[in-house]
């Protein structure tokens, strides 16, 4: 039997970031190192946790020793309250550091979570984006910016670093536990929506995202990949299914008013966050199934139920 | 008691459960739908129940339409229905639509490609999606003719739609995205003459107020509300022609497609003589 390998986790205190880390621990050929700068919370004693910024020097030291098998990169700010400073060099710089210690240390293989929300929800947009699409976001979000740019950075270094297998995962809204906007969007009472809008969507369940982690953790596989739950819905289903009561707000008003909720924090939605719940943003995920063996285990109603799930 | 008796059998008479052709032919169409009941595209076999009552009340009794022709539409596998497009509003569409879901001989969705603007409209943004319709990218029409569905194509666009009454029966020039499509996925196209449309709202272009709004065209109706969103109860009549089947590489340049679009044209061109040669009367 072959030495279990070593995989880095950034982000892996977060919510999803310890589904991840749950999915990954359960599998023999890895061991797992955590690197994020909050404490890790219920922490399995084999796992290591090295709780340092991935901008400092102390982050450049899990790589040095060179036994580092994989990165899997989901250590990404989303706070919308942050500073656009903060979340830049936060997100991008640390990206960057991240990619540079992975080329200097010889990782073999680097997973980025990027989203599908990169693609940007817009009037015009094909039904299925494919991974060729480009990605427009940033031109409605400034917020979205950095995110954008972080896709693009790990799609320049697929190329750049050709001795490295890298994966890009560009996954749905994820659904579960995780405190990310839709899941909490999705929990909210009664739940703000556009009057005459109702996109469909497409979801994904956490535990789905750390599958396809896993996928993309195998040998041979590199490129750039949507990922796409059980199927897509209209967001009015959703809503029925979870059982909650919606308030419709025509959009004319709807910027303004939620601008205000949001300056005077009730609401922790950025404004242009609002096209999310008006158009569509949906991705094919043909090329995962195809080239990762990938594809959702949890159901639709699964999927959505996952949100008022005690984690 | 015979008042009560009358109104006992009446009652009986109203709730008795009669045949409902249009559920009948709902649920005879082939949707690839989810656990929810809809498809990849929105579509909600439910609202197009709905939406084909209201289609079907006009295209009956509003418009009394008459399809000829309608077993040239195949009853599975990917096609393309191409005609031409007129009337301010496309009722024309709708009253297509009509003739393939009630009168062919198995009952088919088309679906027709929407102009990007819709999407930013209330409610109009769902609704076109429940009801089966999607935006019109090359890459939605492919990926629907691949999964063998049929669409509805008008390639003269908003230059058809918005033409004024002293242009009728006249074809604009005809996109070429269409013919690309069905090179690309070797698909059959259907085309249909719709006699009627083209004088349900006879309008003139205001080319002044055209210019100072920068549209292509403002088309006003002589009676009020003076756009033409009421249509006159003209009788449609639809011919529908024998499949044209062409080969060839899509990507071809601009000249050799334009060859292909112009043989779909006449053809369209011909049905549209023949139509109008067998007409008596423009409403009845």
């Amino acid at each position: 039997m072959t030495a279990p390998k070593k995989v880095v986790i950034t982000g892996i205190a977060g919510r999803l970031g310890r589904v991840v880390a749950r999915a990954l621990h359960h599998d023999p050929q890895f061991v797992l190192e955590g690197l994020d700068r909050r404490e890790f919370v219920g922490r399995p004693k084999d796992v290591v946790h090295h709780q340092v910024d991935v901008r400092s020097k102390k982050a450049r030291d899990v790589f040095r020793a060179g036994d580092v098998a994989a990165l899997v990169h989901m250590g990404l700010m989303h706070d919308p309250r942050a500073t656009a400073a903060d979340v830049y060099s936060w997100n991008v710089a640390g990206t960057m550091k991240l990619l540079e210690y992975c080329q200097t240390y010889r990782v073999p293989k680097v997973v980025v979570l990027s989203s599908a929300d990169v693609y940007g929800p817009r009037p015009d947009n094909p039904q299925f984006l494919s991974e060729d699409a480009p990605l427009l976001a940033a031109q409605r979000f400034p917020q979205m910016r950095d995110l954008v740019e972080i896709d693009h950075l790990a799609s320049t270094f697929l190329w750049k670093a050709r001795e490295i297998e890298t994966v890009v995962l560009r996954p749905v809204h994820i659904l579960g536990s995780v405190h990310n906007a839709p899941s909490n969007y999705l929990r909210l009472d009664p739940v703000p929506t556009l009057l005459g809008f109702d996109p469909m969507v497409q979801v994904i369940h956490e535990r789905d995202v750390a599958r396809a982690v896993s996928a993309a953790l195998a040998p041979g596989v590199r490129g750039i990949y949507n990922v796409v739950g059980p199927g897509q819905v209209p967001l009015s289903v959703v809503l029925r299914e979870l059982g909650r009561r919606t308030l419709p707000i025509p959009h004319p008003l709807a910027k303004p008013l939620w601008s205000l909720a949001f300056r005077a924090g009730v609401s922790s939605y950025p404004v242009a966050e609002f096209d999310f719940i008006r158009y569509v943003c949906m991705v094919d995920g043909s090329r995962a199934a195809k080239d990762l063996g990938f594809a959702a285990r949890s159901s639709l109603r699964e999927t959505i139920l996952a949100v008022d799930e005690p984690a | 008691m015979a008042v009560a008796d009358w109104i006992r059998r009446r009652i009986a008479d109203a709730t008795r459960p009669r045949p409902d052709p249009v559920a009948e032919r709902t649920r005879a169409l082939a949707v690839r739908d989810n656990e929810y009941g809809f498809d990849a595209f929105g579509m909600g076999r439910d609202q197009v129940r709905t939406a084909v009552r209201v289609a079907g009340w006009l295209y009956r009794h509003y418009f009394r339409a008459e399809a000829k022709g309608l077993e040239h539409v195949p009853s599975s596998g990917r096609v393309l229905i191409v005609s031409n497009h007129s009337g301010q509003l496309p009722y024309d569409g709708m009253v297509i639509s009509a003739a393939c879901m009630l009168d062919a001989a198995q009952p088919r969705l088309l679906r027709s490609m929407v102009e990007h603007f819709v999407p930013t409209v209330p409610f109009a943004s769902y609704l076109m999606a429940r009801w089966g319709q999607i935006i019109g990218t090359p890459e939605n029409c492919r990926r629907l003719l691949e999964a063998d569905e049929a669409i509805l194509v008008f390639p003269e666009g908003a230059r058809g739609i918005s033409k004024p009454f002293s242009k009728r029966y006249q074809l604009a020039p005809f996109g070429l995205g269409f013919m690309r499509l069905a090179l690309a996925t070797n698909t059959p196209i259907v085309p249909v003459a719709v006699i009627g449309a083209e004088e349900q709202a006879p309008a003139v272009n205001l080319r002044v107020v055209a210019k100072l709004l920068g549209t292509p065209s403002f088309p006003v109706v002589p009676y009020p509300p003076f756009v033409g969103v009421v249509p006159l109860p003209v009788k449609y009549r639809l011919h529908f022609g024998e499949p044209m089947v062409f080969t060839g590489d899509p990507d071809e340049d601009d000249e050799a497609i334009t060859e292909k679009v112009t043989a779909v044209k006449r053809r369209i061109e011909s049905l549209i003589h023949v139509g109008l040669r067998e007409r008596k009367h423009v409403f009845w």
